[in-house]
């Protein structure tokens, strides 16, 4: 597709080598091992993970992404424990998990902010659940909306907030009891591009100022390797591990990087392994359709070229 | 720009709205006048004036307008004379003037006799039965239906005999209510009790279930427990939509009210439309069943305007 010569994914620059080596030598925050996941079905038992092995570091930035149905959302609800694994255990600093817990904090898709509480007493829900009184919670929930700039909105309710502004809230109402990981399911799919673009440069800031791990799901590919350090391909049916990709752009990460040839060589991989060429494409001629002219040749229009 | 009044799904300007509002009342309204009003339509009765030759009419007396011309041809035929009168209605169709007389009139008529109540008496028995029974039933339906809405394990326990229960009519009550309870305030308030609270339990737990799970998974990886999901989630976060049911509840518990009136010993507005059918004052009647009307409707869009402040949240989605 590209003219040009793309590098291979696997090259590293001395920079990115040397930062990845620093990585892994710090403690190991998530560590998944053997996890399967099967959900009932009237055909039998479907599963949806299939022996899971993978370990992320402390304050490290891991992507899931992989094709529909892989089971990428299984993956993060077991994480949270809103879904029991069959199989399996999920560690946080060495830790079982056990259901639902403050300690992993959770970005969903559909904002899933309390309608009914302003921004403000939203990021302090957590805060008092996890035993702080209202004062400490109060003045604590304003720092996190400081933090998403969002100060000039901490009374107003959800309803009168945009998708990118609902989504900071969520954000902030995640991180507010200091979690040790945040788990983000495709937290930006609902957004416009400009926004989500900017929502990236945001979660990058606060990712980079606090002490925080985030396991973040997306479809979009950009996506991805613009935030991830390493991301996790899954496979689709049953979901398992296909790759832990070590993404060789180097940080801080900018715009002007989306064109550079270890994002693209990074993004070839990718499209190779989530959309390897199928009997689909084939028999539909590449990317055409099959399709006749059904405009009239003396028609007032009758080319667009 | 010209006002739009057909266009598939879209809401009307407010004065758009207001017209129309207007308008479903003014239309059953010119309806009656006409009937009232226009002597040609309908009117199927004469009054008498002049009784003329036919020994059994009477002045002011109504016959059916067939046998008043009957007798006014056969009265020409033999050349007596004959009988004069102008198109009326039955006497159970007072016309719109006569009611709203009566409304006034109604509330400063001394009863006939002295044990007897004055209209607004037997208005306010009626409300506190209501309010009674409601309050009651709200009281355990409520807690009971949030609670089955919640915990499988309640819904499973209750809600099938409920189910069951709900379609045993509340009236079939009536006789065992008054054996129980005697023949006063407390069976009307058993059967506007036993109308409502099996309605309000499931209607209360469906609400309940309607709540977005996302909110709830959301609030368990924010760390709440059991007791606070239910305090500080699934309570505030049905409080709207249980407002709205509750609205709906008491305009049923209104229906109930006429049949608990009835049992043991006839009380309330009930008591007073009954009395003033006996006596043929329709126009009486006309007005107490529309005071009762009156009064639901401007109970409702209290509480619909007081619902709008207490849930500033709500602003933008349709209550």
């Amino acid at each position: 597709m590209t003219h040009l010569e793309l590098p291979s994914y696997l090259e590293q620059s001395e920079q990115v080598r040397s930062r990845f080596e620093k990585l892994k030598a710090r403690p190991v925050l998530l560590k998944v091992s053997g996890l399967c996941k099967e959900f009932p079905s009237n055909d039998g038992p479907v599963s949806a993970l299939k022996d899971l092995n993978f370990k992320t570091y402390r304050r490290e930035f891991v992507c899931v992404i992989g094709p529909s149905g892989c089971g990428k959302s299984t993956l993060i609800r077991t994480l949270a424990g809103l879904e029991k694994q069959t199989q399996g255990e999920v560690l946080i600093d060495g830790q079982a998990v056990n259901g639902p817990g403050p300690d992993r904090g959770m970005v969903f898709q559909g904002y899933t902010l309390f309608p009914w509480l302003t921004v403000k007493r939203n990021v302090m829900f957590g805060l008092e659940m996890t035993g702080r009184s209202k004062g400490e919670a109060d003045a604590e929930a304003r720092q996190w909306i400081d933090l998403v700039g969002l100060t000039k909105f901490e009374n107003s309710y959800p309803h009168q907030l945009s998708g990118g502004m609902k989504q900071r809230v969520a954000i902030a109402r995640a991180l507010a009891t200091q979690p040790r990981i945040l788990l983000m399911d495709e937290p930006f799919g609902a957004l416009d591009a400009q926004t989500r673009a900017k929502m990236q440069n945001y979660l990058l800031d606060i990712w980079k100022n606090i002490d925080i791990t985030i396991l973040f799901i997306t479809h979009d590919l950009d996506e991805a390797i613009y935030l991830a350090d390493r991301i996790l391909v899954l496979k689709a049916h049953p979901g398992e591990v296909q790759e832990l990709i070590e993404v060789p752009v180097p940080h801080p990460r900018h715009a002007g990087q989306l064109l550079s040839p270890e994002f693209l060589a990074t993004k070839a991989r990718l499209e190779e392994l989530i959309h390897p060429p199928s009997e689909d494409n084939v028999r539909l001629n590449g990317d055409h359709l099959n399709m006749v002219r059904m405009v009239s040749i003396d028609d007032a229009v009758s080319e667009v070229y | 720009m010209q006002d739009q009044w057909l266009t598939v799904n879209q809401e009307l300007t407010l004065r758009q709205r207001r017209l129309l509002t207007l308008g479903s009342f003014l239309l059953p309204l010119a309806i009656w006048c006409m009937l009232s009003y226009v002597p040609f339509i309908w009117h199927p009765m004469v009054e008498v004036e002049d009784k003329g030759s036919v020994s059994y009419f009477k002045e002011s007396m109504l016959v059916e307008k067939e046998l008043f011309y009957q007798e006014l041809e056969k009265a020409q035929g033999e050349e007596r004379a004959v009988p004069t009168g102008t198109p009326a209605n039955p006497i159970y169709l007072p016309a719109p003037h006569e009611v709203i007389e009566a409304l006034y009139s109604a509330f400063t008529t001394e009863p006939i006799r002295r044990n007897e109540q004055w209209l607004h008496e037997s208005l306010a028995d009626s409300i506190s039965v209501i309010l009674l029974g409601f309050l009651l039933s709200s009281l355990i339906g409520v807690p009971l239906g949030i609670l089955a809405g919640t915990f499988s394990a309640v819904s499973r326990l209750t809600e099938p005999f409920i189910e069951f229960f709900r379609y045993l009519p509340a009236p079939a009550f009536g006789a065992l209510a008054v054996a129980i309870l005697g023949i006063h305030e407390a069976p009307k308030i058993a059967i506007i009790f036993i109308g409502t609270f099996f309605q309000q339990v499931l209607v209360v737990a469906n609400t309940t279930r309607k709540l977005d799970p996302a909110l709830l998974e959301a609030a368990m990886t924010l760390g709440a427990k059991r007791i606070s999901m239910l305090f500080r989630v699934v309570i505030p976060g049905i409080a709207s939509d249980l407002y709205r049911d509750m609205r709906i509840l008491l305009g049923w518990a209104w229906t109930y009210l006429i049949v608990a009136e009835m049992i043991g010993s006839s009380s309330g507005i009930t008591w007073f439309i009954t009395q003033q059918a006996r006596y043929k004052n329709f126009d009486n009647v006309f007005a107490a069943i529309l005071i009762i009307g009156v009064i639901g409707l401007t109970t409702d869009m209290i509480l619909a305007q007081l619902g709008k402040r207490l849930f500033p949240w709500q602003r933008g989605t349709k209550v």
